[in-house]
């Protein structure tokens, strides 16, 4: 068997569990994804054996910490493959990373400059840059979508401009699980100065993004979609563009020289990295990427791949069901509704048959508005999920409608 | 009938069932069979927060008594609403105030009662108890 998901499932205890009677389905991997051994022993030995603030310690301990810490840095440097170490600034997660650089670039926008949104985005990736168009005067533009859940790529090149000075764009869709073609958007943004931010944390379950390749300027993902802690995640920015921006919290650990007349800033990436940070979330984001480095993500794309062509082609079966999202290039996620019944009441049935899936708009409220849909049930897959819990998502579906309509 | 004897009715109903899948299957048809609120109250103003679905809940006073319409997007939530309606609608509003909820939990619906929980029930006891206290406050 080219990909053992039997023996990869024991290394997460969480699938072990029952639900309302019923073995657990997990298919809320878009949410957040579930904890290998691997990572929990690494959080588990970091305050067992290494807790103890970091940069600043004389300290054996302070001192083994740091080096931990400073390792995963390098870990992430690599899987995504970034130039320099400390254009890696570790932050809370997705969400911190974007306001990071919405904050920082209040001071480079003025009155009539141009912000490119995609119309599938997260509302984390729509409501700072709104804020920052309300401090700057800038107009925030939206790349429409088509009915499939593409974007519409003719339109985007007919949007972008010289007035055009920032490019927002999911990599993947957390609601549709679209792949966008961000090279040519990177490309063309860049054409005319435009500098880009791809937010990755949908894609970096599925995808590895390289990202000196793709040229992007600012990329963002959140450990907890990639077998990691909650609390914290990658901002990668350009040297050129981190250097540039102000600071965004003020604080210890980010200072070269204080007094009450004037403070200078420490180098990159403690600039942006004001206070303690999530020390043992970052050791374990790193060991979280070894994981899913030792399983390959070539593998695990194939085999996602195997899981959503199969729970597409069943879904589709059932009479009624409508898939939003059908983009050529998508990861496992599926994200469906079925005619007359309200996907809350779907979710709601799944659960009492163990089976966790999202319902609603996905913090993803004008994707809904487009298809003028309340929400969707989404059910989202990922490498230890089986062909066998594609079948109980399915009967768990066929239940629910008869149960509904 | 008071609201007491209403809600023990209900236990009663719900006591008879074995397992969730008939309690959820009797609660759908209870939404299927609410009265559905008019049209005219189907407002944002009346939709209760805190819901992943939408509910709407309209009161109105007929003599001295209370009585709640409502509607709701999703039929479980629906459902959950006609159970409210059923204990609560056509009662004096002092005696709605008064009225404790403990019967949702002994029919095995505790896990909507979560404050976290995207369907609102507890959203939804507190606007008919909000009605209540603005409609009394207006009798007195």
């Amino acid at each position: 068997m080219r990909f053992n998901v039997e023996r990869i499932r024991t290394d997460f205890p969480i699938l072990n569990r029952e639900v309302n009677g019923k073995s657990l389905v997990y298919l809320d991997n878009a949410a957040t994804s579930q904890t290998p051994n691997q990572v929990i022993d690494v959080i588990v030995d970091y305050y067992r054996r290494l807790n103890a603030n970091i940069h600043r310690g004389v300290h054996t301990l302070s001192q083994e910490a740091t080096d931990a810490y400073e390792e995963a840095r390098i870990k992430i440097q690599k899987h995504f493959n970034i130039a320099k170490s400390h254009e890696v600034i570790l932050t809370s997660g997705t969400t911190h990373s974007i306001n990071l650089v919405a904050s920082g670039f209040s001071s480079y926008l003025s009155k009539d400059d141009e912000i490119l949104v995609s119309a599938m985005e997260h509302h984390s990736n729509i409501v700072p840059w709104q804020m920052l168009c309300e401090r700057t005067g800038a107009v925030l533009k939206v790349i429409p979508m088509n009915q499939n859940g593409e974007l519409v790529m003719e339109d985007f090149h007919k949007l972008i401009s010289e007035r055009t000075k920032l490019v927002f764009c999911n990599h993947v869709s957390n609601a549709l699980g679209t792949i966008n073609p961000i090279e040519e958007i990177i490309k063309a943004s860049h054409k005319v100065g435009a500098a880009v931010l791809v937010d990755g944390a949908q894609a970096a379950p599925h995808i590895k993004a390289d990202l000196q390749a793709l040229d992007v300027d600012f990329y963002t993902i959140s450990a907890h979609k990639v077998c990691g802690p909650t609390g914290v995640g990658m901002l990668y920015g350009k040297e050129f563009w981190l250097k540039k921006l102000p600071p965004y919290q003020g604080g210890g650990e980010m200072i070269a020289e204080v007094t009450f007349d004037k403070t200078t800033y420490a180098d990159l990436p403690h600039k942006f990295e004001a206070g303690t940070p999530n020390i043992c979330g970052g050791i374990a984001f790193g060991a979280a990427l070894d994981y899913m480095n030792s399983l390959g993500f070539d593998d695990i794309a194939v085999y996602e791949h195997e899981l959503l062509e199969y729970a597409t082609s069943e879904l589709l079966k059932i009479e009624g069901l409508k898939i939003y999202g059908t983009a050529k290039n998508k990861t496992s996620v599926i994200s469906f509704n079925i005619e007359h019944i309200h996907p809350y009441d779907i979710g709601t049935i799944l659960d009492k048959l163990g089976i966790a899936v999202r319902t609603g708009h996905h913090c993803a409220q004008p994707i809904m508005d487009f298809y003028k849909i309340p929400g969707t049930v989404r059910a989202s897959f990922s490498f230890y999920n089986t062909m066998e819990e594609v079948d109980v998502l399915v009967e768990g579906v066929k239940r629910a409608k008869n149960m509904l309509l | 009938m008071s609201i007491e004897s209403i809600q023990n009715d209900i236990i009663d109903e719900f006591s008879m069932f074995d397992d969730w899948m008939q309690r959820y299957e009797y609660m759908i048809d209870l939404g299927k069979a609410l009265p559905l609120i008019d049209n005219q109250y189907k407002t944002d103003d009346n939709i209760i927060k805190g819901c992943q679905s939408k509910v709407w809940v309209h009161a109105e006073l007929e003599d001295d008594k209370l009585v709640f319409t409502a509607d709701s997007d999703a039929i479980i939530t629906k459902g959950i609403i006609a159970i409210l309606i059923r204990a609560f609608s056509n009662q004096k509003p002092q005696d709605i105030i008064d009225a404790n909820t403990n019967f949702i939990d002994q029919i095995g619906l505790k896990e909507h009662l979560s404050p976290t929980r995207a369907n609102g029930l507890v959203s939804m006891i507190k606007q008919l108890k909000l009605y209540a206290v603005a409609y009394q406050t207006q009798l007195n």
